[in-house]
């Protein structure tokens, strides 16, 4: 079973059991009161039974957030968000019956449709490409819904390989001494204005810790989503690999369609030690908002890896079809000799949508590798903005990194712009950056609708053509399905 | 990637605030950029904020005329020299196919620093028409600042009537410790053509701010190069518009860097009619501790389908402190349009050092060889011939 | 069975930098069921121009006349729609596809064509099997099915892959436009048997051509030459070999 169908029915299934059975000693405290001020921080800190020294924390981080002001560089506009008209901490609450996911959201239905049905058929033809090999491994689920976590899944087969994967809010208190050491180590709670409103406010997310030499046996897949009104989601996701351990990590999201924007400020940090490796893989499908660009959830997301260790490697993977705007660098930082990092993107803007994305990477140590391959596909009224950051600091001897940013533009109402920052104070590091921004070739379509296809099934399949080199960085199925979702996201931009 | 634009005190800038109008202008409004300004982020104007930068004082025509002679001029061609902002007119001549204007208002680009500045201070400058059909052959404008802890803004305009084309070489050269803040407004009009060579050769302890305002027309090229070769701290900005049609713009050229001093080119190329072209190559080698920095935007308004923009910048570091910033900036609101840009960075390619070495060259004069081939192809874009060999004579190696 | 497809006046220019230019000067062209007919003509004289014409390209503007496919008007549909009908264009040039695996490509359009027919769509498994009895046959090795549509394929490839779309999607009526240029005797020879495995009551062909040499191989049924955006001859299959021989020179002078 593909990986976001399976990690989909878990998580409908434990979403039909935790309603049932979850949170009944909550029912009173489960939505805080709207508004942001210290008490609100001390009552999550409360709710979540965390220790003094994580209140001391939050409380830090949100008089830091309060002198902070919302970054204006990145390019995309926004009516003022008011951060006092919001619920910071909101429990699923108890609900008369049972009660499935998809009764709530039809229109997410519907695009499981879509994305469900040539699945099967699309894995076997996509064997011709000698991934028929491949083993389907089973998919470790930890569900997170308005950021509470519900549930976690294959924990009993995670434990016996050693490997820790749980709500960070169980991490805080079952393995306190790990969240301190590392937690803020890579995004400090100051690092900007959204990191540290979600260093202050953040109410569950997932935590990861690989042990040395473990190869964790299976897939983690974290499903994030948003159900209740005037809520932001404040996720916060850990991940730690130690020496000679590795780990593949998704992340799925959705959200239901609202006509008011939601706020979604994620941290995510992590930390790779010698020789470990980190794969971070996203499908970003939060609701983009309608088409006349009302609703829809602002995507403000600081992620960040720190490849500590000699030799190790984070490679970050995502397609962002959704959010009405997306604020999101996924960077790292090589600061272990040898160390590698690696950015693939593909960044879908339809409607009004509009997106900002990119990737830092800092080369501290010699010998550091970074790639960098964004795909950027601008469609409706949509704006999208690659900005990326490549420095190479004086220590980074030999350290090299390749860049290439590709955009595509589908109809002429849209907008597509690349903002990369080249900096280099070592002589013997060597950068190439390569941009190119072209529209929809006509002698593609036309072949391919000789051929019998429909203008909007040959866009499909050309745009993926063109985000080919991040796709294939995905983890196989995930790849299948995301292909789906670009072609779903582009509907009604051509003809 | 911060911005916030901050007023600050400093002797510098109020000498000039109080040289101006005084407080309330665009100048005291703005300030001196602090790095937190996006377009100011790799180029700290903090040396000049210290300063009390006086008017220049009149530098006499033998001062001037010694100076001159030690610059590389074409030997044929008119010829207008400013010396410490004042035309001097006993080494001055125009042909018959520049004719003198009165000098007209541009665009204020009132939130570049460096027009800001040039607006508050402006003293003299040259504005010439070239008439429609004209060939007006090469035009030598030589500004020389001599003297210490002085500052020279002058403004020129130059148009290009229909048709008509001249060559103009911009020479920037002086001695001391000065500021000087030229600004340039070309018009070039249907079917004209400007060739812009310029050398920013100023004094190595100068501060260099110019700002070129270009504006094409139908079918016209404005064609530019410059050589930054000089000042501790130069930056040559160009703002180009390409208003109608079959518009061509390059803004190329070469910086070389070295001692502890910082060059920048900065360019917006803004395509704002349809089946414009544009090109950009920009070369720097930078040694000891120079500094280097390129920002190089195309801005690819809605309307101007059928763009073609193609930059391309590359910076060759030769010693462990040097140091790049590199920004190329695609911003594109038309979908059929073709454009790209590309960056390297990177050293000499030891292979090839070690290729010439076995070849019995020695080591410094393999280097040379090696960095004069990188920026030869640069070098090319230089479409006037005696312009051309006079920049490859300056170069300092 | 004569109003298969029925090309009256046909008239089209293409917009040359801001000018039109006239390309077709009215043609007239019947190609009844079951038979295949070459074009020949110098370089220029609007073949090319005809193939895309027929087949949908939308950079041509058609001034006048009409183009009636098995009773349809042909240049009121899509190119889609053109080739769920039953009409096949092989490129001169076949177009790129960077990223698009081939096999996935091949699937996805075989299976519009069956849809648009209301046939059955083929599973994967079907796809395969029936593609690689396809590529056998035109001694294509399955590696061309996993790269990229015609990316890195030499001339020979790329025409091989249009031959096995053709196999694969079964039209009615095919035309090739120089399916020949940039091939070797032994590609040559496979082309045009994947053509003339076709051929039968119900396939036509229209076969665009410089050289006779692929008419030895494909024989048609008729030959017309083509000039300055008219057809200035028509005759039977002794007219390739009078071409070969005599130059267009005679057919040129004739209808001058």
């Amino acid at each position: 079973m593909p990986a976001v169908t399976e990690t989909r029915e878990t998580v409908e299934k434990l979403a039909k059991s935790s309603y049932e059975w979850g949170f009944e000693t909550d029912i009173e405290m489960d939505i805080a009161p709207k508004g942001l001020n210290e008490e609100t921080v001390r009552l999550i800190s409360a709710r979540k039974e965390e220790p003094e020294w994580m209140l001391e924390w939050r409380l830090k981080a949100f008089r830091m957030w309060l002198e902070m002001k919302e970054p204006e560089w990145a390019k995309v506009s926004h009516p003022p968000i008011d951060y006092q008209d919001a619920h910071y901490f909101a429990q699923p609450k108890k609900k008369p019956g049972p009660k499935s996911l998809d009764e709530v959201d039809p229109e997410l239905l519907k695009t499981y449709a879509k994305l469900g049905i040539p699945l099967h058929e699309q894995a076997l033809l996509a064997g011709v490409e000698g991934a028929e090999e491949q083993k389907r491994m089973p998919v470790a689920v930890d569900a997170v819904f308005d950021s509470v976590s519900v549930a976690t899944t294959f924990r009993k087969t995670l434990e016996e390989a050693g490997v820790i994967f749980c709500p960070i809010s169980e991490a805080i208190r079952e393995h306190s001494d790990l969240v301190k050491q590392y937690l803020g180590s890579v995004v400090p709670a100051g690092d900007n204005f959204f990191a540290a409103l979600n260093s202050a406010v953040f109410t569950d997310g997932s935590f990861v810790y690989v042990p040395k030499g473990v190869r964790c046996p299976m897939e983690l897949s974290t499903y994030f989503r948003i159900n209740a009104r005037n809520t932001g989601q404040f996720e916060r996701t850990l991940i730690i690999v130690e020496e000679r351990a590795s780990v593949s990590y998704l992340e799925g999201c959705t959200a239901p369609q609202r006509d008011e924007n939601q706020l979604h400020a994620a941290v995510v940090e992590l930390i790779a030690m010698d020789d470990a490796s980190i794969k971070y893989s996203t499908v970003q499908n939060w609701y983009p908002g309608d088409d006349e660009g009302r609703g829809g959830i602002y995507n403000f997301v600081t992620k960040r890896g720190a490849c500590r260790g000699v030799r190790s490697k984070i490679s970050w993977t995502q397609v962002e079809t959704g959010s009405s705007i997306t604020w999101k660098y996924p960077s790292c930082v090589l600061a272990g000799e040898g160390s590698v990092g690696e950015f693939y993107s593909v960044a879908v803007t339809n409607n009004h949508q509009q997106a900002d994305t990119g990737t830092k990477m800092i080369h501290l140590a010699p010998n550091t590798r970074s790639t960098i391959i964004a795909k950027t596909i601008s469609a409706g009224k949509s704006d999208s903005t690659y900005r990326g950051l490549v420095r190479m600091q004086p220590k980074a001897r030999n350290a090299r990194n390749f860049t290439q940013c590709d955009s595509l533009l589908i109809g002429d109402q849209c907008g597509a712009h690349t903002v990369p920052y080249i900096e280099s104070r070592n002589m013997t590091a060597r950068i190439e950056h390569e941009a190119t921004t072209s529209k929809i070739s006509e002698d593609q379509l036309f072949y391919c609708r000789s051929r019998g296809l429909s203008e909007e099934d040959a866009v499909g399949l050309i745009v993926n053509g063109f985000c080919r080199e991040v796709l294939k960085e995905l983890p196989m199925e995930f790849a299948v399905e995301a292909q789906k979702l670009l072609q779903i996201s582009l509907e009604g931009s051509v003809g | 990637m911060n911005v916030a634009t901050t007023v600050q005190t400093s002797p510098g800038l109020e000498a000039f605030v109080g040289r101006s109008a005084g407080q309330g202008t665009a100048l005291s409004a703005m300030g001196i950029p602090t790095r937190r300004v996006e377009a100011w982020r790799y180029t700290p104007l903090r040396a000049f904020a210290d300063t009390v930068w006086a008017e220049a004082p009149a530098l006499s025509d033998a001062q001037a005329q010694t100076v001159l002679a030690g610059l590389p001029l074409p030997e044929a061609g008119s010829c207008v020299v400013f010396a410490n902002g004042r035309r001097v007119e006993a080494l001055s001549s125009l042909s018959d196919s520049i004719v003198s204007t009165a000098a007209e208002a541009e665009d204020p680009l009132e939130d570049r620093f460096s027009a800001v500045l040039n607006a508050a201070l402006v003293q003299d400058g040259l504005s010439v028409r070239i008439p429609a059909g004209t060939d007006a052959g090469m035009l030598a404008l030589v500004s020389l600042t001599v003297g210490e802890n002085i500052s020279t803004h002058l403004r020129h305009r130059i148009v290009l009537e229909e048709g008509a084309s001249l060559t103009l070489f911009d020479v920037n050269a002086g001695e001391g410790r000065y500021v000087t803040n030229p600004r340039l407004d070309i018009v070039v009009g249907k079917g004209a053509r400007l060739t812009h060579v310029k050398l920013q050769q100023d004094s190595l302890t100068a501060g260099h701010l110019a700002i070129v305002a270009a504006s094409v027309d139908g079918n016209g090229n404005y064609d530019s190069f410059t050589l930054n070769n000089g000042s501790e701290l130069a930056r040559h900005e160009v703002v180009a518009k390409l208003t109608a049609a079959h518009a061509q713009v390059h803004v190329n050229g070469i910086q070389i860097v070295d001692g502890s001093r910082l060059n920048d080119l900065t360019s917006m190329i803004y395509h704002a009619a349809p089946d414009c072209g544009s090109r950009q190559t920009v070369k720097t080698v930078l040694s000891e501790s120079g500094q280097g920095v390129f920002q190089g935007k195309i801005l690819v308004d809605r309307i101007a389908q059928k763009t073609d923009g193609y930059q391309m910048n590359q910076a060759l570091l030769l010693s462990e402190k040097a140091q790049i910033n590199s920004k190329p900036e695609l911003e594109i609101y038309a979908d059929d349009v073709k454009c790209s840009h590309g960056a390297t960075v990177g050293a000499l390619d030891d292979e090839q050092l070690f290729y010439l070495r076995s070849r019995g060259i020695p080591e410094a004069e393999a280097r040379d060889i090696l960095v004069r081939a990188f920026l030869l192809d640069a070098l090319d874009l230089v479409t006037d011939e005696t312009l051309r060999d006079l920049l490859q004579g300056s170069i300092r190696a | 069975m004569s109003d298969f497809l029925k090309i009256q006046g046909l008239e089209a220019r293409i917009d040359a930098d801001g000018t039109p230019k006239e390309i077709l000067k009215g043609i007239d062209l019947e190609i009844p069921k079951g038979e295949i007919h070459a074009i020949m003509g110098p370089n220029g004289s609007g073949k090319s121009t005809l193939s895309y014409v027929l087949s949908g390209r939308e950079d041509y503007e058609v001034t006048s006349g009409s183009a009636t496919f098995k009773g349809e008007d042909l240049l009121a549909l899509e190119p889609e729609e053109r080739a769920a009908l039953g009409m096949f264009l092989a490129f001169q040039s076949p177009v790129e596809l960077p990223g698009v695996n081939n096999a996935n490509f091949l699937r996805t359009a075989v299976n519009a064509v069956r849809r648009a027919r209301g046939e059955d769509e083929l599973d994967a498994v079907a796809f395969l099997k029936a593609v690689r009895a396809e590529t056998k046959r035109l001694s294509m090795s399955d590696e061309m099915l996993k790269r990229a549509v015609n990316v890195g394929f030499s001339g020979g490839e790329k025409k091989r892959n249009e031959v096995l779309q053709m196999r694969l999607l079964q039209p009615s009526f095919a035309i090739l436009d120089e399916t020949d240029s940039g091939l070797d005797i032994d590609a040559l020879r496979i082309v045009a048997d994947g053509v003339n495995s076709l051929r039968g009551p119900d396939f036509s062909a229209l076969v665009i051509t410089h050289h006779q040499r692929l008419l030895d191989y494909i024989v048609p049924d008729r030959v017309h030459v083509m000039a300055k955006g008219k057809i200035i001859y028509s005759g039977g299959p002794e007219v390739a070999k009078t071409l070969e021989k005599q130059g267009y020179t005679q057919f040129l002078e004739a209808a001058a």
